[in-house]
């Protein structure tokens, strides 16, 4: 009975208010596609913002919680929507059933891209910061290269999929995200995502409080990886065929747009991003032709710019304590006192381990042989006497 | 005689032919509290850093409770009952306060629970979770922290700073507990605090500290015994008056 | 025979970036993303001057000063108000750069491909064997630069301030080194080597696009990892090898598909067995 207790307290409304605005807008939506007020295209933009949710809190679990760059997430959604759908094409010939279909093949998308993950994590997480960056990097161009190749999987040609009847995809779509809000939410509060921000803001603190290092890193990146295949799939039931080349580095790059504007460690700011970059999207696509289309990466680029010199430089500090959008929210919530921490927040000035970038490795070099002796007197240079 | 807890034997590290740290022999006993002390670039530090397999030593070993822990990880080592604390504070700075804690609780065997109970909020997860809070709140109140406890941890000042340090390294439940300059930046009031708590809790949790200061008086008054280091090289050793007034330790102090 | 050669040819270009990277990595620490659109700044100054002037030595001179004068602004507005930031932010601000660069070269030029037309070298013939002058070129005039380049960093004062820098940026600016007017060197001469790379480059494959410099410098910061980033002799070992193994790879059929798979596949292997590169410095980690 305490179990129940704990759950209706851990769901009360004012620590939720996500889950229940989605779930409102998604009940709404989906009355009005069953009664036809729903215009198509509105409903094939519903699915795209689904995907892109999930790819965006996804590439939070690497970028805002464990303090990595990830640039090769479109490759773990390119080997979800390969793999996923590959096998959904083949079911489809014996389970009639297209809800289980699909079902099915994000189970397998999730899985097999999970299984990517493990097996560039596991050499690649040894890595630091822009080496584990450039090593993300090239494996979404080797999936690419490799999948664009090899006949099975429609080659140049893109794999043709079966696709989902959109007016109803996006209701999948979204009870998948909240799926994604939810796990993610109740690992990030427990002692294991304690221990993922811990590694992120002191590393070496964090290993010294005896945190497995390695296995959290790991943990983060085989389930960011998941979802990401899971986005996959409900991307190759959306657009047919599926095309290597959507997974490129700059669709990478949008994701990555979207965290960062939504703030990092934020999983509510990366649904409003997504949802936000998704439908401009969508709105400059008819509006801009040729080569206006680039004026929408230009906005992206002036973003990613903006934002993080906003929130980094010293230059902009006096604004940035006036005119908080924590402290507002703050201000405008009761039941939050000021100075009271909560899980979605990372301020990345506070972070103390600037990780040296010559750092190259996370693990020490306890094997190799000693360094030249001239390093050692950068180690005991805070002695104050 | 009481039981040794941490024993060093012939410690030494070179960096590229420089010895920074060279056949260092000490000896921890149970609930002793015990000094490292020596001028700057002595190498007291790295000891710390071998000790809690930062650094591999190059010569030696050390052990505890009888057990040979040098080859281990830093995770490794924490696990077998070695906890520290930095010279530059390093706490989980976007975290609050409690949270710091927890993640010192990290390990405990009476907080297991699994990535995937606490993804789906099984019965477990919130069994665990209550516990983990109930505790660190006991720990934060010996230290005197618990009305901060939801303040983020970079925003108390320093002497809380280092005080939250020591207590997240305590709920890792340490058999030794390693201090690296636990009075640097403390006031007089702070420290005689600092001092007390020190004591405190050796005898509450039963423990050995180890530490690393410069302030002499904290030293002589606090530690049962202490080691003088001098580049790399042991100076003096025994209780703390008489190795302070070792004629070497003056010298290598002073000048001359 | 050729391929050795081509490969030796791209090699240099590969080189000639990683430089580029090799060096504002090495003192300043940090990934310049951007690196890579800037040659693709410099041929669009090398079309823009063609075409308005036609003559192929001014435009190589307006490339290299555009270039470098891209290089300065850059690291003036977007990297400078940084420098204490965390890595990752600067990383993201530099991935923001490079998408800027490319999608302002969209709206200005197209999105199109655009011929360059350079004047043609033709071949040589040696020894019965008939080679590219466009390559050898590329070889002799790539192999001078990095010379140079390695005596200007050993001996001269300038030089000796970068390795001070890279060494210890605190240190340098205690004993009276202008941190900033180094790492804005340092951009500069960067810079000044990608819009030679550029031209290169257009002497292999004459057309410039807004993408252009992605794929290289990506590439080219492969060879730098390869090498051993911050290590300038280390650059110019992975460029070559790097180059090499891409024309290799593409003369083979079997392989030639997946080349880019090879290349990168390489880059992971190389940081795994040996994260600090064949000639990189390991540092020891602070505590």
């Amino acid at each position: 009975m305490e179990y129940i207790k704990n759950i209706k307290k851990s769901y009360k409304l004012k620590y939720n208010i996500t889950y229940y605005i989605i779930i409102a807008i998604v009940a709404v939506m989906s009355v009005m596609s069953l009664t036809g007020d729903l215009k198509r295209s509105t409903m094939g933009l519903l699915a795209r913002i689904a995907y892109s949710i999930i790819m965006a809190l996804s590439l939070n679990l690497v970028v805002g919680f464990l303090g990595e760059l990830s640039l090769g997430h479109g490759g773990f959604m390119c080997v979800g929507a390969y793999i996923g759908c590959f096998c959904a094409n083949y079911l489809h010939n014996v389970i009639g059933s297209p809800l289980l279909v699909l079902i099915i093949a994000m189970v397998i998308g999730g899985i097999s891209a999970a299984f990517f993950g493990f097996i560039i994590g596991l050499p690649a997480l040894r890595l630091k910061g822009d080496y584990l960056a450039i090593v993300t990097l090239a494996f979404g161009e080797i999936v690419r290269n490799i999948f664009k190749n090899l006949p099975w999987f429609g080659g140049a040609m893109g794999l043709s999929t079966v696709t989902y009847s959109s007016n109803s995809l996006f209701i999948v779509g979204f009870v998948v995200v909240l799926l994604v809000l939810f796990l993610s939410q109740n690992l990030i509060r427990s002692k294991h995502g304690r221990a993922v921000t811990a590694i992120r803001d002191n590393e070496i603190a964090a290993k010294a409080m005896g945190i497995n290092v390695t296995f959290y890193k790991l943990l983060i990146f085989v389930i960011s990886a998941a979802f990401a295949g899971v986005a996959g799939v409900i991307y190759g039931h959306f657009t047919t065929p599926v095309m290597y080349s959507f997974f490129s580095y700059n669709y990478s790059i949008e994701v990555l747009v979207m965290v960062v504007l939504g703030g990092m460690a934020s999983l509510n700011g990366s649904i409003i991003a997504a949802t936000l970059i998704t439908v401009v999207n969508f709105l400059l696509q008819d509006n801009l032709s040729g080569d206006l289309a680039a004026l929408r990466l230009l906005i992206y680029a002036l973003i990613l710019i903006v934002v993080v010199l906003f929130n980094n430089s010293p230059a902009f500090k006096p604004i940035r304590e006036k005119y908080s959008f924590h402290k507002l929210l703050e201000k405008l919530s009761s039941h939050r006192k000021p100075g009271t921490v909560t899980d979605d927040k990372a301020d990345w000035n506070k972070i103390e381990s600037k990780i040296p970038m010559d750092e190259v490795l996370s693990v020490d070099f306890r094997t190799e042989e000693a360094t030249p002796a001239s390093d050692f007197t950068e180690k005991e240079d805070n002695d104050n006497g | 005689m009481a039981d040794v807890v941490l024993k060093i034997e012939d410690l030494g590290i070179s960096f590229g032919g420089l010895h920074a740290v060279e056949h260092l022999n000490l000896e921890v006993k149970e609930k002793q509290i015990y000094g490292l002390v020596g001028p700057n670039g002595a190498g007291k530090t790295t000891v710390f850093n071998m000790l809690t397999g930062v650094y591999q030593p190059t010569t030696g070993t050390f052990s505890l409770y009888g057990e040979t822990l040098n080859g281990k990880t830093q995770e490794a080592i924490n696990h077998k009952g070695i906890a520290r604390t930095f010279q530059n504070i390093r706490l989980f700075t976007n975290m609050s306060v409690i949270r710091n804690v927890m993640v010192g609780l990290h390990n405990q065997p009476e907080f297991k629970c699994d990535p995937f109970s606490s993804m789906l909020r099984l019965p477990k997860y919130y069994k665990t979770e209550n516990a983990m809070r109930a505790r660190a709140k006991e720990i934060l109140d010996i230290f005197g922290l618990l009305e901060e406890r939801n303040s983020l941890s970079s925003n108390l000042p320093y002497g809380k700073q280092r005080k939250l340090e020591i207590a997240r390294a305590m709920a890792t439940n340490p058999k030794l507990l390693l201090l690296d300059e636990p009075a640097a930046g403390m006031n007089p009031n702070e420290t005689a605090e600092l001092m007390d708590i020190i004591r405190f809790i050796r005898d509450e949790f039963n423990i050995s500290v180890l530490l690393i200061e410069h302030d002499m008086k904290f030293v002589s008054g606090l530690c049962d015994e202490i080691t003088v280091l001098n580049f790399g090289t042991t100076l003096a050793q025994g209780d703390a008056q008489t190795a302070l007034n070792d004629p070497e330790v003056i010298r290598a102090y002073i000048g001359g | 025979m050729n391929i050795i050669l081509d490969g030796l040819g791209l090699g240099a270009i590969y080189a000639l970036i990683a430089l580029g990277y090799t060096m504002v990595y090495g003192i300043a620490k940090l990934l310049n993303f951007a690196h890579g659109d800037i040659i693709m700044v410099g041929a669009y100054a090398i079309l823009t001057m063609l075409n308005m002037t036609g003559n192929p030595w001014l435009a190589v001179i307006v490339s290299v000063v555009v270039c470098t004068a891209a290089g300065i602004i850059i690291e003036r507005f977007a990297y400078r108000p940084l420098r204490s930031a965390s890595p990752l932010a600067v990383l993201i601000t530099a991935i923001g750069v490079s998408y800027f660069l490319q999608s302002l070269a969209q709206l200005i030029f197209g999105a199109k491909s655009r011929p360059v037309t350079l004047p043609a070298l033709g071949n040589i013939t040696i020894f019965g064997a008939s080679f590219s002058v466009a390559t050898i070129v590329t070889l002799v005039v790539g192999a001078i630069i990095m010379a140079a380049l390695t005596l200007f960093v050993n001996f001269t004062r300038t030089g000796r301030a970068m390795q001070a820098v890279s060494e210890d940026k605190g240190a340098a600016q205690l004993m009276g080194i202008n941190v900033n007017r180094i790492i804005m060197i340092t951009f500069a001469i960067g810079s000044a080597l990608a819009a030679f790379a550029s031209l290169f480059y257009l002497m292999q494959i004459p057309a410039t696009s807004p993408t252009l410099g992605s794929m290289p410098g990506i590439k080219a910061f492969t060879a730098a990892v390869i090498g051993g980033i911050g290590s300038i002799p280390g650059a110019m070992i992975g460029g070559v090898l790097l180059g090499l193994i891409e024309k290799i790879c593409l003369s083979i059929p079997v392989l030639s598909a997946y080349t880019t798979a090879i290349e990168f596949g390489l880059l992971i292997l190389i940081l795994l067995v040996k994260p600090i590169g064949l000639l990189g410095k390991k540092r020891r980690v602070k505590v």
